[in-house]
């Protein structure tokens, strides 16, 4: 059942992006900027850290992209609630956890194709990094875009005024990426910056991404950013399901 | 046994300036096979009610049995066996007659060669077999209609619910979508509970009359019943009478002052 109605959903949602070029490559235009136009100006600086500049910087891309992308994802339902159809969907039996899950799973999709192509582009330009940190790469791009998904949609779903959501998702995306290091390592942080960076989770993801570009695979780091990816993605499933699962008006 | 049957169901939501009561206390019985209309002013609950008993919204009071199933206990049994249109339908502007009502199916739990079957069987019967392959947004109002029931009656539901089912269509598209309501009922069985503020609609397709306002039921009864009880010699008469909402009184000032 959960099965079925997932995988309906997902191929429902797979071809309604598949339609829209703009949509699949658009979103992939910011972290590309900052890669053509904010790259070439590191790669000269000391960052402080192991690996050359690339290394630090598409990580934090990769992750920028899905903190930016999957964050604005629930704009789509509150389209599908002015539409009418999130509501005909509810009124069938489909699984709760399917009209969540269907929609995530397509996004996580997107956003790790749009990560590849990142990579991609950042082959020529310099980057260098071991297949299996690229891959671990996509991994990570993965969790986060269906934990901020997800609360994405279960925020869309919550807001009264549909015109509060872009700037509350703004507000709430911008410290998050300042803070967890994206640009540029908290290594070069003052003590503060850095202490209160770390009570920001995807800081720990951006590190552990970072750790697996140089090819260190068992460090702790790493180890601590899988935990917290998972734990994160675990909970705002959770709420997310739960929001879903609540009828809303 | 009634298909539906509530006690005291009531829906209060917290607003900003407070909670409004929309809906205050509803005891409602509706008979298998009965086509029910439920009148009432705009505001009076309607939609809200057909919203808590299609398992969209739940109830802050009360309790529902919908199609032998409890409403809070058992939402997933009532959704089985219910189909609802909303007033704004539901159809996506990015999907094709065809995938909307292909994917319905699905939603119902059918096999993709099954719900393939039933969208084209019922194309056929709403006459949308020229238009599977348009994409919703280039149908008519009356098109668009027809595919909204279409997709209510996909998995044949025992009861269905209308929520003003006609507004916006023009004469000759009404007239069929009364005709579907009856041939649904006379061919299947099928309890209809429509809302509607037409009340020549009201008049000719309900066997029976629920009036509600500021929540609650103020009157029950056949169309032929209510005139009678209100001595009125049309309906609209009869709802003006039980709603309190009696024709504007003359005003005699003068229009320019």
């Amino acid at each position: 059942m959960l099965l079925h109605d997932t995988a309906l959903l997902f191929d429902r949602y797979a071809r309604q992006t598949l339609r829209s070029p703009f949509q699949i490559f658009f979103g992939a235009l910011m972290p590309l900027l900052y890669l053509l136009l904010f790259g070439p100006l590191l790669t000269g600086l000391p960052l402080g850290t192991e690996g050359d500049s690339w290394q630090i910087l598409v990580p934090g891309l990769l992750l920028q992209l899905g903190l930016f992308g999957a964050s604005f994802a629930g704009f789509s339902i509150i389209m599908e609630k002015n539409w009418g159809v999130f509501d005909r969907m509810r009124v069938t039996p489909v699984s709760r956890l399917a009209l969540l899950l269907g929609r995530v799973l397509r996004d996580a999709a997107l956003f790790v194709f749009q990560a590849a192509l990142l990579v991609l582009i950042a082959l020529p330009m310099g980057l260098r990094a071991p297949l299996a940190g690229i891959l671990i790469g996509f991994g990570f791009v993965a969790l986060l875009s269906v934990a901020l998904a997800s609360l994405s949609y279960a925020l869309a779903l919550k807001l009264r005024t549909p015109q509060e959501f872009g700037p509350a998702i703004n507000t709430l995306a911008m410290p998050a990426m300042l803070l967890s290091g994206l640009m540029l390592p908290m290594t070069l942080a003052p003590g503060w910056l850095d202490a209160l960076s770390r009570l920001m989770p995807f800081r720990h993801l951006v590190d552990a991404v970072r750790e697996a570009y140089v090819g260190h695979y068992t460090t702790p780091t790493l180890l601590y950013g899988v935990l917290v990816a998972l734990g994160v993605a675990a909970l705002a499933v959770t709420v997310g399901t739960r929001t879903f699962q609540k009828a809303i008006a | 046994m009634p298909i539906i049957s509530t006690a005291g169901l009531a829906r209060t939501f917290t607003t900003r300036s407070g909670p409004v009561e929309a809906v205050r206390g509803i005891d409602l019985t509706v008979r298998s096979g009965e086509i029910l209309g439920l009148l009432g002013p705009n505001g009076a609950g309607k939609t809200t009610t057909l919203r808590m008993l299609t398992t969209l919204l739940p109830p802050t009071g009360g309790a529902a049995t919908v199609a032998g199933h409890d409403l809070l206990r058992d939402p997933a049994a009532v959704r089985r066996r219910i189909g609802y249109v909303a007033q704004s339908g539901g159809l996506d502007p990015q999907e094709t007659v065809r995938s909307e009502l292909v994917t319905q199916g699905r939603l119902y739990g059918m096999n993709r060669a099954r719900a393939t079957a039933r969208a084209e069987e019922l194309a056929d019967d709403l006459g949308l077999t020229e238009l599977l392959d348009r994409r919703t947004p280039a149908l008519s109002g009356g098109q668009r209609r027809r595919l909204d029931l279409a997709m209510g009656l996909t998995h044949r539901p025992e009861i269905l619910f209308l929520d003003e089912p006609t507004t916006g269509l023009d004469p000759g598209s009404r007239t069929d979508l009364w005709a579907l309501v009856r041939r649904l009922r006379d061919e299947h069985g099928t309890t209809v509970v429509l809302t509607t503020h037409y009340l020549d609609e009201a008049d000719s397709l309900a066997d029976r009359l629920v009036v509600v306002d500021n929540g609650t039921v103020v009157a029950e009864d056949s169309p032929a019943g209510l005139k009678a009880a209100h001595g009125a010699a049309s309906l609209q008469d009869a709802f003006l009478a039980v709603t309190g909402r009696g024709p504007a009184p003359v005003d005699t000032t003068p229009v320019a002052v």
